[in-house]
């Protein structure tokens, strides 16, 4: 097929190639210049035993778990609300999914000047009267990953809004009127009965969000730089600051290659549920 | 199914009770809370350094000035240099314009193909695609850094633009080959009883059918090409700089006092492109996400 080999020369080419690549640099003896003298496992060994390394993925665990957790949250809640029958709908939907059309470059510019410790939001909410735990999260190394996490949740819990929306509306009205006759409590039936019905696109957004959370690097770049020290550090500006500022091919290869294995762990439940969900309906 | 108030599911509406109430306190607290961030952008970008420093974030600006936003476009600095965004937003258009129309084209071909044409390999290589679209351009940039540079393209607009038509082939792809699946199958047979082509078929049939889908493609990709950072930092080189790296040299490497003003007038200017077309196109945007996000 003609037509298709455009298509076909970048798969083989490029996706392939490059990760059949990269793998087999991180098992090399690489530094500054690649080479390929083959030294088994090594590269890993000393990867798991650099602190920047460990510090980074415990920083993309927590930023994950908090990241997925708030859009879900915030999500699942502003679904069950506009799916009230709400005047407005359009614009409430409109509103909460702006941030999502915006650059991570930009979204960290924005959000780095609202957590300015003079002049910024803490402050501005603190002379407002209201309880602001702590002014100066960005700027102290054991709260900065959350200011990350706000700023992430800001941006992406209008995706897991519409995910959710469109999961709700495909529920069963039958579901429906039978707790009406049995007469479940509204909040009931949504916590008890309409969420365990939307788990594929729990699913979704959960696979959605934790890929998101491992490719982390633009927000990063644009808000903390990995600081302060290397408080906000991330696996995949380790695998860039190796690649071009500290010159490491090996260790950084072999980092890309954990975060791609890590891609794949997360991207097999939705592959699994997608395929079986195709099967039963042939 | 597609999000519209005509199939909301919900229960129905009691007259105003105090929930309808509570639901429509939590939902505006909530828009206040998302727009908040914008707000806060445009108020900045309008005041003068001095009433920023002993101001208040909400305030609005007393005497709106927009020189920050002429300093943002054309005399920011960044490191020692100092021009602005401006040279950056034409090297992105630069690069979304061929890569975005090409991106459509190769995607549309490999969505019909693989919902039409049965071939050895479809299956493979559409699952090649579908994991790819997820990987980490981690994975991939020590490669293709050597790649690029063994056959000239390293640090050129036509090497930046080719690798965005690469890595967006997946959700293109993706995109047109759920379209097709919805369109009747007699249909491509009748052409084909006709005696049609494989192109004849894609141009005169299947083409004209797609401009919505088209329409959706072209948000969703112009976008996210210009959105992107991580390509534009490593593969554009120094001449095609897109405009979010400029806006990060901006913000991130001033020397002496952040004008803070200036920062928000450029980011405003970077985030504009993708908010005028996600503010003008509303469902069709969402219409591309929902395909992207749900199916993929």
């Amino acid at each position: 097929m003609l037509a298709m080999s455009p298509t076909a020369l970048f798969v083989f080419g490029v996706y392939i190639g490059c990760i059949v690549w990269t793998c087999a640099i991180s098992f090399t003896s690489s530094r500054i210049l690649p080479n390929y003298e083959f030294v088994g496992l090594s590269q890993y060994y000393r990867l798991m035993a650099t602190e920047r390394w460990i510090v980074s993925v415990h920083n993309m665990v927590i930023y994950g778990i908090a990241y997925i957790g708030g859009c879900l949250i915030i999500g699942f809640l502003l679904a069950v609300f506009i799916d009230q029958k709400v005047r407005f709908e359009n614009t409430f939907r409109t509103i909460h999914l702006f941030p999502y059309a915006l650059s991570f470059i930009v979204t960290g510019a924005v959000w780095q000047w609202l957590f300015n410790p003079t002049m910024g939001l803490e402050r501005a909410l603190n002379e407002l009267g209201l309880p602001v735990p702590g002014i100066g999260m960005l700027s102290n190394p054991h709260t900065a990953i959350y200011a990350l996490v706000i700023a992430s949740v800001w941006q992406g819990a209008g995706l897991v809004m519409i995910i959710m929306l469109s999961g709700l509306r495909s529920v069963d009205p039958d579901i429906w009127k039978a707790t009406r006759v049995e007469g479940i409590p509204h909040f009931q039936t949504y916590l008890r009965i309409i969420l365990p019905e939307l788990h594929p696109a729990v699913l979704t957004s959960v696979v959605m969000l934790g890929i998101a959370a491992v490719k982390i690097y633009d927000l990063v770049a644009a808000m903390t730089q990995g600081g302060p020290g290397i408080a906000t550090e991330v696996p995949a500006k380790f695998v860039m600051d190796h690649l071009f500022g500290r010159a490491n091919v090996g260790l950084a290869t072999a980092a890309a290659t954990l975060m791609l294995i890590a891609v794949l762990c997360l991207l097999t439940p939705l592959l699994y549920l997608t395929y079986f969900r195709t099967r039963r309906q042939q | 199914m597609k999000p519209s108030p005509h199939n909301a599911r919900g229960t129905k509406p009691q007259r105003l009770s105090i929930a309808r109430i509570g639901i429509y306190v939590f939902l505006v607290v909530s828009s206040a809370f998302f727009i908040l961030p914008l707000y806060v952008m445009v108020v900045t970008s309008l005041k003068p350094m001095a009433e920023i420093r002993l101001g208040h974030l909400f305030a609005l600006p007393s005497s709106p000035t927009f020189e920050p936003w002429l300093t943002a476009w054309s005399s920011a600095c960044r490191g020692l240099t100092c021009d602005g965004v401006s040279a950056g937003f034409l090297n992105s258009v630069k690069i979304t314009l061929p890569a975005v129309t090409a991106s459509i084209g190769l995607g549309a071909i490999n969505g019909y193909a693989l919902s039409f044409w049965k071939f050895r390999g479809a299956e493979f290589l559409f699952a090649v695609l579908l994991i790819g679209a997820f990987m980490p351009l981690q994975v991939f940039i020590y490669p293709l850094v050597r790649i690029s540079s063994g056959v000239g393209l390293f640090g050129t607009l036509p090497g930046v633009v080719l690798l965005h038509i690469c890595f967006s082939m997946p959700l293109m792809t993706l995109l047109f080959r759920n379209f097709y699946a919805t369109i009747p199958v007699d249909l491509f047979k009748a052409a084909r009883v006709d005696g049609a082509g494989f192109w004849v078929i894609f141009l005169h049939v299947m083409l004209p059918l797609s401009v919505p889908m088209i329409a959706v493609a072209a948000l969703i990709q112009t976008t996210g090409t210009w959105n992107d950072y991580i390509l534009g930092l490593i593969f554009a080189g120094s001449d095609n700089v897109p405009m979010t790296v400029l806006l990060n040299n901006v913000v991130n490497s001033q020397f002496g006092e952040k004008q803070y003003n200036v920062n928000m007038a450029a980011t405003i200017l970077t985030g504009l492109v993708p908010l005028i077309l996600y503010f003008s196109s509303g469902r069709w945007f969402v219409r591309g996400i929902t395909a992207g996000a749900v199916k993929g």
